[in-house]
């Protein structure tokens, strides 16, 4: 049986841990209420841009522009996006598993597949891996700017171009809810149709093929917007990332405050228990001696 | 008056402006181009400019600053860098930078410096060309 001093002293451990999970989980809903005004004041932006981009993939030339390009694809790119940060929760043990997941499906398919990694949790796990990283990028949370996706999003459509790799996935979390977060696959390069938004490309596209007018010409409107589109799709998923780690965070620290407060309880009432035992053995020895003086 | 276009504007910030309009106005990088209900399929890119339309028989302002417009038969999306309605802009704050823009640009400098204050100083004088007019029509 635990001394009655080892006991209080667990207790005192437990509310200090409490304390510190509770600090955090305040911390990471300051935090999601920030990264989530960004993300969904980005969100129509971005989904438009898609839109547009996807509708236009329909129609234009692919050989117009080195982005459209399709390439018969043998190399494929990975982005992975992790948090820098732990402590929230199954966020980046489900980013992870996804992604092992994808790349054997793509390895069985006798695909060669390269990895670039944004957070330092993934970086962590894939660095252990045998497969090969080609680009990594840490530390860009704290301070999430569009310059970021300026500097991702520009190596990756260089890297494009110059044939580095012929399809670029990207596994991500969106942020769905304060407490939900889905993991997601998403193809970036080269551009598709896309059918998984909402804003699907409408049924007025039935006229594809139909004169299109471009202001200025074709060549010069391509080369400014598609690029843009990826730097645009780059922010995007940070900040997707961004507010579903806090979100994540808190979830998973609220979880934790919770069970310490379950923990306090049960070893307060063991203490309590054991002290009355003590004080009622105590009380049973009085009584005995004065019993036997008698 | 037949059918009604669904005008959508968006900025990185925000969902600024989704409502069916009569008619809609934009500054063009070629030039300016109205769309009515069932234009042509058309992308083009914009330059600082306004962009008007029409709702209920009023026309309504907002100053754009770059960015793209696809114009389908029914709808108009317009993506740009920074949009602003009328309404929204401060007469006052308008008025002083379009100031500034102008000693920056009389102090001179580095070429690329000048070619900066000359679009602050554009910039400028289009909100605050906007923002009077939204004065005048009364629903500021």
């Amino acid at each position: 049986m635990p001394s009655l001093q080892s006991l209080r002293r667990k207790i005192a451990a437990f509310k200090n841990t409490q304390k510190i999970t509770k600090a955090m989980k305040m911390v990471a809903a300051a935090k999601l209420k920030r990264s989530q005004d960004r993300i969904l004041a980005a969100r129509p932006y971005a989904h438009k841009m898609r839109g547009v981009l996807s509708n236009l993939s329909q129609r234009v030339n692919r050989t117009s522009h080195p982005l459209l390009q399709k390439r018969e694809g043998k190399k494929i790119e990975i982005l992975v996006v992790t948090s820098d940060r732990g402590l929230c929760g199954g966020f980046n043990g489900n980013i992870v598993r996804k992604s092992a997941e994808f790349i054997r499906q793509c390895e069985a398919q006798g695909l060669s597949v390269n990895l670039s990694l944004i957070g330092r949790k993934g970086r962590d796990y894939f660095r252990r891996r045998s497969w090969t990283i080609r680009q990594e990028w840490t530390g860009i949370f704290d301070k999430l700017s569009f310059e970021h996706a300026l500097d991702i999003g520009g190596d990756l459509t260089e890297n494009f171009v110059q044939g580095t790799f012929d399809e670029l996935y990207v596994v991500y979390n969106e942020f769905k809810s304060a407490i939900q977060q889905r993991v997601i696959v998403e193809k970036l390069f080269p551009i598709d149709a896309a059918v998984e938004f909402g804003a699907a490309p409408a049924p007025e596209g039935s006229s594809l093929g139909g004169s299109y007018l471009y202001e200025p010409d074709e060549g010069e409107l391509l080369s400014a917007l598609v690029p843009k589109h990826f730097q645009i799709q780059t922010y995007r998923i940070l900040l997707e990332s961004a507010a579903a780690e806090h979100g994540a965070r808190m979830a998973a620290m609220d979880g934790a405050t919770r069970n310490a407060g379950q923990l306090i309880k049960k070893v307060t009432l063991y203490y309590n228990k054991t002290r009355q035992a003590a004080i009622t053995k105590e009380l049973m020895d009085i009584v005995g001696g004065a019993e036997a003086l008698k | 008056m037949a059918g009604k276009i669904l005008l959508e504007v968006v900025t990185p910030e925000k969902l600024l402006l989704s409502q069916e309009v009569d008619e809609v106005i934009a500054p063009g990088s070629e030039g300016e181009f109205g769309v009515l209900p069932g234009h042509c399929h058309l992308l083009s890119s914009l330059r600082i400019g306004e962009l008007r339309y029409k709702s209920h028989e009023v026309w309504h302002y907002m100053s754009i600053l770059w960015g793209y417009a696809e114009v389908t038969p029914a709808k108009v999306t317009v993506m740009a860098e920074i949009a602003e309605k009328a309404e929204d802009i401060d007469v006052g704050r308008a008025q002083q930078a379009v100031e500034n823009a102008e000693q920056r640009l009389q102090a001179g400098g580095l070429p690329s410096e000048v070619r900066e204050a000359e679009i602050s100083l554009e910039k400028a004088r289009l909100r605050k060309k906007i923002a009077d007019r939204a004065r005048k029509t009364g629903h500021a």
